[in-house]
């Protein structure tokens, strides 16, 4: 399945995002698991809130990173994302 | 209640941790040994009942959970025994949750009423994990020894009415395997969105039963095929886990994830261990969270560090290229069945010792289907059995 760009993007029931000092680095909490983001995969899955849209993150994720073509690897990893079960249409 | 059939966590969920890990990732706290039911397969040490007279108390708990945390540990198991036998396990759940950890419960739903789980939900508590002995009413109050087959189905109600997911976990075995259709139906029925059905593993009390509860490949090959239609059938509905026992298999668990890695157990009388089994060890000094702090005991015990990394390997696992994917597999299999808690696990096709894992199949493939005659012969996890085993 794929995600549409324009529709607003929440965490699947029972999936957590956390910042974690210790090992400096967002990690998504699930039953039983975890998953330590890389730098980019935090950045990007810390703008879900429920209300932005595939969209809305990548501009602001262009605002926050000018001159950045990221289109395309935000939607790809927002894929693998939703493929995976962590995040889903809100 | 114990994680059912497997006292080892789903360790693969976790990124792998360098041996210098400041602390472990996952805790789980067998907050009391004491529980309702007599499981045939329970993995709680044989001498469970001396811990009775010793339990932490509620602030011991916090104070090892909050140590832990700011190590990074990030998710909590509550287990048993039956966590549900203590009554402040609402303010561990509370607290844990406002640590900052994922809080999940191992119960068998036995005295969990409308108004606990209400606190559990408003103190945030994120995961129920239900276990059932068996679906038919009859085998599942013989497997467990009491009448609490209806009381489970009115409880994956309650779990449902909170917005919990409901996670079913059935340990199977010799005696219940023939009933996986049913047991699926009834997990169906329950509207169970993740159900694992594992075999139960060879510790502790099913180590005792072991020649009752190790299924024949035959009952393996129907019971999977059973699996598989209802995958079929159910899709994503229902996720579907099927275990078979490690016996059946060439290559160990990755027990633990690597001793010392991720996983810090503390049993109810404070013994912080590196797995649930691992009390039965000769050799190490297990420290306890009432005299050390989470640091030390982490990364500083005799314990902890014994069987850390691979450099306490002898051979065939020293020069063998899959050490990092195993860790040689499980110390306390190895110990239980060699007498040496350095040996490969006897699981493995590699290790000298792996005749006594085929014979053991072997006589699984032979032994006649349980009836009524063998029951008596089955040691049930009780009170009073478990002060006799205590003094052998
Ligand atoms: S007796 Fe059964 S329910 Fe109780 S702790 Fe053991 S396995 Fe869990
Ligand atoms: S020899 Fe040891 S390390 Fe190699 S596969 Fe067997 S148990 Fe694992």
């Amino acid at each position: 399945m794929s995600i549409s760009t324009n529709q607003a993007l929440r965490f699947a029931r029972q999936y957590k995002l956390q910042w974690e000092p210790t090992q400096n680095a967002y990690v998504l909490l699930y039953p039983e698991g975890l998953v330590k983001l890389t730098e980019s995969a935090g950045e990007i899955l810390k703008r879900i809130d429920g209300n932005a849209t595939a969209h809305d993150i990548i501009s602001r994720l262009e605002a926050s990173y000018p001159g950045a073509d990221l289109q395309q690897d935000v939607l790809d990893f927002l894929e693998h994302a939703y493929d995976k079960g962590w995040i889903t249409n809100a | 209640m114990t994680k059912a059939g497997s006292p080892m966590p789903d360790a693969p969920h976790f990124p792998p941790s360098a041996d210098s890990a400041p602390g472990p990732l996952w805790v789980n706290a067998e907050i009391t040994y004491k529980c309702p039911l007599h499981c045939v397969f329970c993995y709680n040490p044989l001498n469970y009942a001396s811990t009775f007279d010793k339990e932490l108390t509620t602030d011991q708990w916090l104070k090892a959970l909050r140590e832990a945390r700011e190590l990074g540990a990030v998710q909590l198991g509550i287990s048993g025994g039956e966590p549900l036998m203590r009554d402040d396990i609402e303010v561990i759940i509370a607290e844990a949750s406002k640590m900052g950890y994922y809080v999940n419960l191992l119960t068998s739903g036995i005295g969990l009423t409308e108004e606990r789980i209400a606190a559990f939900k408003a103190g945030g508590l994120d995961q129920i994990q239900l276990s059932f002995q068996d679906s038919t009413k009859q085998l599942n109050d013989f497997l467990s020894s009491t009448k609490t087959f209806d009381l489970k189905l009115k409880v994956a109600r309650l779990i449902k009415q909170y917005d919990y997911p409901m996670v079913l976990n059935v340990v199977l075995h010799r005696l219940n395997i023939d009933h996986i259709g049913q047991i699926l139906q009834m997990a169906e029925s329950m509207q169970a969105d993740h159900v694992e059905l594992a075999n139960s593993q060879y510790y502790a009390w099913a180590f005792k039963n072991r020649e009752y509860l190790m299924p024949s490949r035959g009952q393996l090959e129907r019971a999977e095929t059973v699996c598989n239609d209802f995958r079929e059938r159910l899709g994503n509905k229902m996720k579907l886990y099927f275990v078979v026992p490690d016996y059946y298999s060439e290559r160990p668990k990755a027990c633990m994830n690597g001793w010392g890695s991720v996983f810090l157990n503390i049993a109810p009388d404070g013994m912080a261990l590196p797995c649930h089994e691992a009390r039965m060890l000769p050799g190490l000094t297990f420290p306890n969270v009432r005299d050390h702090d989470i640091r030390t005991i982490w990364q500083d015990s005799q314990a902890f560090n014994a069987y850390r990394g691979n450099s306490w390997m002898p051979e065939p696992c020293r020069s063998c290229d899959e050490k990092e994917k195993d860790f040689g597999g499980c110390r306390c299999q190895a110990f239980m069945l060699t007498g040496d808690a350095t040996n490969a696990d006897p699981v493995c096709n590699k290790s000298p010792h792996h005749s006594l894992i085929t014979h053991q199949v072997a006589l699984a493939q032979v032994l006649r289907a349980p009836d009524d005659d063998v029951r008596p012969l089955i040691i049930f996890r009780d009170d009073r059995n478990s002060r006799n085993l205590s003094q052998e």
